[in-house]
């Protein structure tokens, strides 16, 4: 009895404390539980999805039946560094990707210099929740809008017209597709570029003052080499999301405005030629692998 | 004095630059004309009747409903156990990992779109809605982890270290202190997720086969110019169900896993 009464009740949960003590015992037990899951999810379906796609990229297809043949060839290859169609398309993506970059990053920057240096703590605080409704709007809806704004009777060509200008018809072209590429990926320039400019202290603006720095001697020797980390940072969203797209070309561009991505997409549709567009697919893979590490030299990674 | 006037002028632009489209897409939802010009003849809510009973209209909100919730789920389970890992331990290869994580973000989407593609019809995986919402869940886990971890970098760890040593076991410390501190994050993570699946088209055509999401729709209407009149009401619908989570998530974290770019740290 004495026994009895000397016996701890075994507390809640039992079936938990053997664990417990296991989780006590292999410290690192709980990490690898944690990350188990989501790794396996990754590995398991991302990775493997992305290996079988550079795997998939130096197969072909039977011309005949269109079965995908399984022998190793880099003909894809081939053809796309080679043929001057696809070196077009590669040199208009890239090219146009850039251009869409210098251009977020000129509209950015004065903006995020205003509200993380000009602007009231309030009106910076707004500002910020401006920009996020842009930034998850739908994407989809954002480009339609354009759709709306540069057709032949649509609100730009009817606001020149009220002011006199002849109407602009760059609906449907190049110049349709930069304007409403700025326009979308412009939030995830600002951002970065903000928290950049954000992070410089006040007392480096007013030292730098101190020691006679003009504005602009400020601007370009203090305040810049701050902030580049930001922009490049934003640069990766703005020049990356466009390097991919193929939604934009084919809503707002015209009949010389092939992406990467639309020679991509029309392989896996029509033409059912896997292995050719994986390997297109590489393309911008490979100018982004390049272009994240000139940026992590530029520092980026720090600003992340 | 002129460099803040124009500093400032140049803000103003750059607002009327981001807002003046999505505002002009709710007022054309009005339109009373089926021809799409500026300025509008008159306003309307016909299309808005017109809309909610077409019957694809339904179909493809039902499924891109489905498919959202579905990969949300997953997303959040998925995530959360991220960020907790990576959160809470130093181990070999912690930065490899975290990088790893936010790859479906920061890849553009046609890659994860036609690598998901490849990998389904290697495996002789038909594609339908259970494809859609793997590719969803792939980039929606990201929207999670950023988040939960956001919250988790600002908490102190000496709240949970106080509840151990008031005698709380691991159960009762993430019930009664973890899961409160986080829920926030975890619910605007969540909503944002959501949001980023109901508008996602580009890895969705890859993934999708013969089905048709909101999105899908919406893509293939503006493509060969039909029934435009009810795209402007889906559209307006779905910049809502986009932004509105936006603003509750933002008002629940203060901002800072909703920046969708890595800014804040």
């Amino acid at each position: 009895m004495a026994a009895e009464a000397v016996r701890r009740p075994r507390p809640k949960g039992g079936g938990a404390v053997p664990f417990r003590a296991l989780l006590w015992r292999f410290p690192w037990l709980r990490p690898v539980l944690l990350l188990t899951p989501p790794m396996a999810w990754f590995v398991l379906v991302y990775f493997a999805s992305l290996v079988l796609l550079l795997i998939t990229a130096f197969w072909s297809i039977d011309p005949f039946t269109t079965q995908i043949v399984q022998v190793w060839n880099t003909n894809n290859f081939r053809i796309i560094l080679t043929e001057p169609t696809y070196r077009a398309i590669i040199g208009r993506t890239v090219g146009l990707a850039a251009l869409v970059t210098v251009t977020d990053a000129a509209l950015a920057f004065p903006f995020a210099y205003y509200m993380a240096k000009v602007a009231s703590r309030r009106t910076q605080t707004l500002l910020f929740a401006a920009i996020l409704l842009p930034l998850w709007a739908s994407y989809l809806a954002r480009v339609y809008a354009w759709i709306l704004i540069l057709n032949h009777s649509g609100v730009l060509n009817w606001s020149l017209q009220s002011i006199g200008l002849p109407a602009a018809n760059i609906g449907y072209t190049n110049t349709a597709m930069w304007v409403v590429f700025s326009y979308i990926w412009l939030p995830f320039m600002i951002i970065p570029t903000y928290a950049a400019l954000e992070r410089v202290p006040d007392s480096l603006l007013e030292a730098a003052a101190d020691l006679g720095a003009r504005r602009w001697r400020t601007l370009r020797d203090v305040v810049l080499p701050l902030a580049i980390p930001g922009v490049v940072a934003g640069s990766i969203f703005t020049f990356s999301l466009t390097l991919g797209d193929y939604i934009t070309p084919i809503l707002v561009g015209g009949a010389d405005s092939t992406f990467i991505g639309n020679v991509v997409y029309s392989n896996i549709g029509i033409a059912n030629n896997v292995p050719f567009a994986a390997a297109l697919a590489i393309v911008p893979v490979v100018i982004m692998a390049a272009y994240l590490l000139i940026a992590k030299r530029l520092g980026a990674f720090e600003a992340l | 004095m002129w460099a803040r006037m124009a500093l400032r002028a140049w803000a103003v632009l750059v607002l009327l630059f981001l807002f003046v489209p999505i505002l002009l897409i709710l007022f054309y939802a009005f339109n009373t004309s089926n021809v799409q010009s500026w300025p509008i003849p008159g306003l309307t809510t016909r299309w808005f009747t017109a809309t909610w009973n077409d019957s694809s209209v339904r179909s493809s909100l039902g499924l891109s409903v489905q498919a959202g919730l579905a990969a949300t789920a997953l997303a959040l389970v998925l995530g959360s156990c991220a960020a907790f890992a990576i959160h809470r331990t130093a181990f070999f290869g912690r930065d490899a990992v975290s990088l790893l994580f936010v790859l479906p973000l920061a890849l553009p989407g046609i890659i994860t779109g036609i690598a998901l593609n490849a990998f389904f019809s290697f495996n002789g995986i038909s594609l339908s809605l259970w494809t859609i919402i793997v590719g969803h869940a792939t980039f929606c886990m990201v929207v999670v982890y950023n988040n939960v971890l956001a919250r988790l970098r600002r908490t102190q760890g000496s709240l949970i270290e106080a509840a151990m040593d008031l005698g709380a076991n691991g159960f009762q410390v993430f019930r009664d202190v973890t899961l409160p501190l986080i829920s926030t994050a975890v619910v605007a993570g969540a909503m944002l997720a959501f949001a980023l699946s109901f508008d996602e088209v580009i890895v969705t055509t890859f993934t999708a086969g013969a089905e048709t999401t909101l999105p899908v729709w919406i893509f293939g209407q503006i493509r060969h110019g039909i029934l435009l009149p009810e795209v402007n009401v889906v559209v307006s619908f779905v910049i809502l169900v986009t932004i509105i989570p936006v603003v509750i998530a933002a008002r629940l974290t203060g901002g800072g896993g909703t920046a969708r770019v890595p800014a804040a740290r």
